[in-house]
């Protein structure tokens, strides 16, 4: 598990992909088997930033490195997640989309077949292997993706808002999971979203981002034992502050 | 289908700055330079006999001739004629038998076999059986057009009124409208996409069929009858021109008829995303 | 009214309006109102068909279509799906065929018959070219479409897992391709068939589908036409649902994908 160092990075134009909210001179250091959440309001660059760690995007200056290798392009020593359910490839099983990075890899199948289906048993769908994605539900899919992101064995794992589109009680049951799954694989995770809570609830360290320019406003630790209860004082505390951090108003009802 | 020149349109469209625009009609242009410097050289270099394989100077010329003479046009107004004939029929029946059976259970259950049965027969398999039944030329060709691009009118107008949403149906009815206006105030507008969509496709079909047609009735008019006429002496200039003609004729309704059709349905059905 | 008597109602009333078509076609026939010769009755049509089925002619017949159709096909397959493939990763590619297709696209592939009869002769060159140039259209103009249209999102994840040019294309970009791929192959097929017998007709050989019922129209042979057209139709139906039906089935189906391409 692989120490990220993210340096002075910026870009803010547009790039032929399309168009990005920009990022401006932003510099974290990541601890390996850290879990990093980055949250902000909707354009600070929170998940072009993550693009630019995955590969996707070249930032115009500043670097990264991962374990002290700069960051050229996308790599194996990352996994991705994304948000959208349609990242799955739906002419593959559970089985064959987890498979895929160590088909590319060049795993040849008795080992490929064993580590994927310990990977889905790791999200708990060992009963869902030969399902295609569409007889799967949302959280089902998505606990697929992060089984697939995970099964090349990646040092670190980048996820783009992955339980945005699910209900709320799917949501509070994929982050037990994914604490679970992080607790066992000790991946470097970077995590990307606009849920406080969530935040709370997964991350070591919170990077909070603020737009116009997309920059780092402040990093806050979260102190508090593992496994987490969301209903504690302390965890409440810890909301207050990060939406203070956030500019939110702290006297409304925390969510 | 087809987008291909829109495409180009649109861009030029965002950077209308004269350079680019030749540059985007040379682009189109292009290709068919190309093509047409290849056929020359194949033409000139007397490897087929010139009368199989004239240069195009020479069916540029016939092609001159032949509409000065006022041949050219009365074949293809001959042509035009049977085409929107022929669709009239399909389009008036079609819709009709298509609204019917999609309105009433019955109607359904009577005529989705004997059209489902009829579908499947390429509808010019079916020339034979006409030209027997009805004598060879015009009224054979006619009827036979129409009755082969009825097939998707009436498939579409009928799926067009089964997806009239029973939504909008029932709050017509509790708003008052009785079956005279709920059908033309409901039920038609509902199901117009899907109108227009087979009455695209029916008029796709006649235009495909109504050439083979032309050959097969022996009638004394019409683009078919000139191409397959021009072969028995050898006159392939003559030939060329006339499939020239149906190029453009065959353009002219993908262009003018059949992307105006399909923007407008996918416009009304919200599918206009990205 | 359940839904299971509806259904019943639903089989009896089409088996009856079936029935009531042929039992009318037959008492027309029958009447003598009409030549016997230009109105066969319904028994002669079945025996003519049986006949020609057991001396073998209908068989060779439809033999030398299928052969001429799965020709042309096979070849529009050939050209027209990696033409499209290239089109669509390629601008320049694209920038060459596109105003070509647009252009040839409109015209019927029966204008060409005669040209084609002029340079090729009669027989199966000309049907073998005819269906050529009618499936190959919609096969490039689908697969274009399809791979213009693969989520980028798959090509995104299939990079961040270390996929290369190659395992991007064989095992992303064509699978997501898929429903338009089949769909062009289902347009192609059904160009295909209409080309193949409209070709026969005109450029008649000594066999096919197509001749058999032109030539029964010379000879007042409306029998025989008639059992031609049951077999016309029946194998493009059985093309139509039991080959692209299948494939359909154990592919975009199983995906989830079908309400992707458009009809």
């Amino acid at each position: 598990m692989q120490p990220i160092a993210i340096r002075d990075v910026s870009l803010n134009y547009d790039t032929p992909g399309g168009k990005v909210q920009g990022v401006t001179n932003v510099s974290i250091d990541i601890d390996a088997s850290e879990f990093v959440c980055i949250v902000g309001p909707s354009g600070c660059g929170k998940s072009t930033l993550l693009n630019i760690i995955a590969g996707f995007l070249t930032p115009a200056t500043g670097q990264i490195s991962i374990g002290g290798k700069p960051v050229t392009g996308h790599g194996m020593d990352r996994g991705v997640v994304f948000q959208d359910f349609a990242q799955l490839f739906p002419w593959r099983t559970a089985l064959g989309n987890v498979s895929f990075g160590l088909e590319m890899k060049g795993v040849a199948n008795p080992e490929r077949d064993r580590i994927a289906r310990e990977q889905l048993r790791l999200v708990k769908l060992e009963k869902f292997t030969n399902s295609f994605p569409h007889h799967l539900s949302g959280g089902m899919q998505q606990r697929v993706a992060i089984a697939r992101a995970l099964a090349y064995n990646p040092s670190v794992l980048l996820m783009d808002e992955p339980f945005a589109a699910l209900d709320a009680m799917t949501r509070d049951d994929m982050q037990r999971l994914l604490a679970d799954v992080w607790k066992e694989t000790r991946k470097t995770v970077i995590y990307v979203t606009h849920n406080v809570a969530e935040a709370v609830y997964l991350a070591d360290r919170v990077v909070v981002m603020s737009a116009h320019p997309g920059t780092v406003k402040t990093v806050m630790k979260i102190d508090l034992p593992r496994p987490r209860d969301p209903l504690s004082v302390e965890f409440l505390d810890c909301q207050k502050q990060l939406m203070a951090h956030l500019g939110h108003n702290t006297n409304g009802v925390a969510h | 289908m087809q987008d291909a020149v829109t495409i180009s349109v649109a861009e030029a469209a965002g950077e209308s700055r004269g350079a680019e625009r030749w540059r985007l009609i040379w682009r189109n242009v292009f290709p068919f330079v190309v093509v047409g410097g290849l056929w020359e050289i194949v033409a000139w270099a007397g490897i087929f006999p010139q009368r199989l394989f004239p240069p195009l100077e020479q069916v540029a010329a016939s092609f001159y001739q032949l509409t000065v003479s006022g041949i050219l046009p009365h074949h293809a107004i001959e042509t035009i004629f049977r085409l929107l004939s022929g669709f009239a029929l399909a389009a008036v029946f079609g819709t009709i038998i298509g609204v019917l059976m999609g309105r009433s259970r019955r109607a359904e259950d009577i005529l989705l076999p004997l059209v489902s049965i009829g579908a499947p027969i390429p509808g010019l398999a079916y020339a034979p059986l006409f030209l027997l039944w009805f004598g060879l030329g015009n009224f054979s060709s006619i009827l036979l057009v129409g009755f082969v691009s009825a097939f998707p009118i009436i498939f579409n107008s009928w799926t067009g009124v089964k997806a009239v949403k029973e939504i909008w149906v029932r709050s017509a009815q509790s708003m008052g409208a009785d079956d005279k206006r709920l059908f033309r105030y409901v039920i038609l507008p509902g199901a117009l996409p899907y109108i227009l969509t087979g009455l695209r496709l029916g008029l796709a079909q006649a235009w495909r069929i109504l050439v083979a047609v032309e050959m097969l009735a022996a009638v004394p008019w019409g683009l078919g009858w000139l191409i397959f006429g021009a072969r028995k002496f050898l006159n392939t200039d003559a030939m060329l021109a006339g499939i020239v003609v149906i190029a453009i004729i065959g353009i002219l309704l993908e262009k003018y008829v059949f992307q105006k059709i399909e923007n407008y349905t996918v416009v009304r059905w919200g599918m206009t995303a990205k | 009214m359940t839904k299971n008597q509806q259904s019943t109602r639903t089989l009896i009333r089409g088996a009856l309006s079936l029935l009531v078509t042929a039992a009318l076609y037959e008492a027309v026939a029958r009447s003598g109102w009409f030549p016997a010769v230009l109105l066969p009755t319904i028994p002669t049509i079945v025996e003519a068909l049986i006949a020609s089925l057991r001396d073998g002619t209908m068989i060779w017949h439809a033999a030398y279509t299928l052969y001429r159709v799965m020709f042309g096909f096979a070849l529009a397959i050939v050209v027209g799906l990696p033409l499209g493939i290239l089109m669509a990763r390629h601008q320049r590619v694209e920038h060459f065929f596109l105003p070509l297709i647009s252009a040839l696209m409109p015209i019927p592939s029966f204008a060409l018959v005669p040209l084609f009869m002029l340079w090729f002769g009669i027989g199966n060159v000309t049907t073998i070219l005819i269906v050529f140039y009618a499936a190959t259209f919609p096969m490039a103009f689908n697969t274009w479409s399809g791979v213009r249209s693969v989520n980028p999102l798959w090509l995104r994840a299939a990079g961040a897992m270390g996929a290369d040019e190659n395992s991007l294309f064989w095992k992303v970009i064509i699978p997501g391709a898929s429903p338009f791929i089949i769909t062009g192959m289902r347009q192609a097929f059904l160009r295909a068939w209409i080309g193949v017998v409209g070709a026969e007709m005109i450029a008649a050989s000594d066999w096919g589908l197509g001749w058999v019922i032109f030539d029964a129209k010379e000879f007042l042979n409306a029998d025989v036409m008639l059992a031609a057209l049951v077999v016309i139709g029946f194998i493009g139906f059985a093309f139509e649902r039991l080959v692209f039906g299948t494939l359909e089935r154990r592919t975009v189906q199983r995906w989830g994908m079908v309400r992707v391409a458009k009809g």
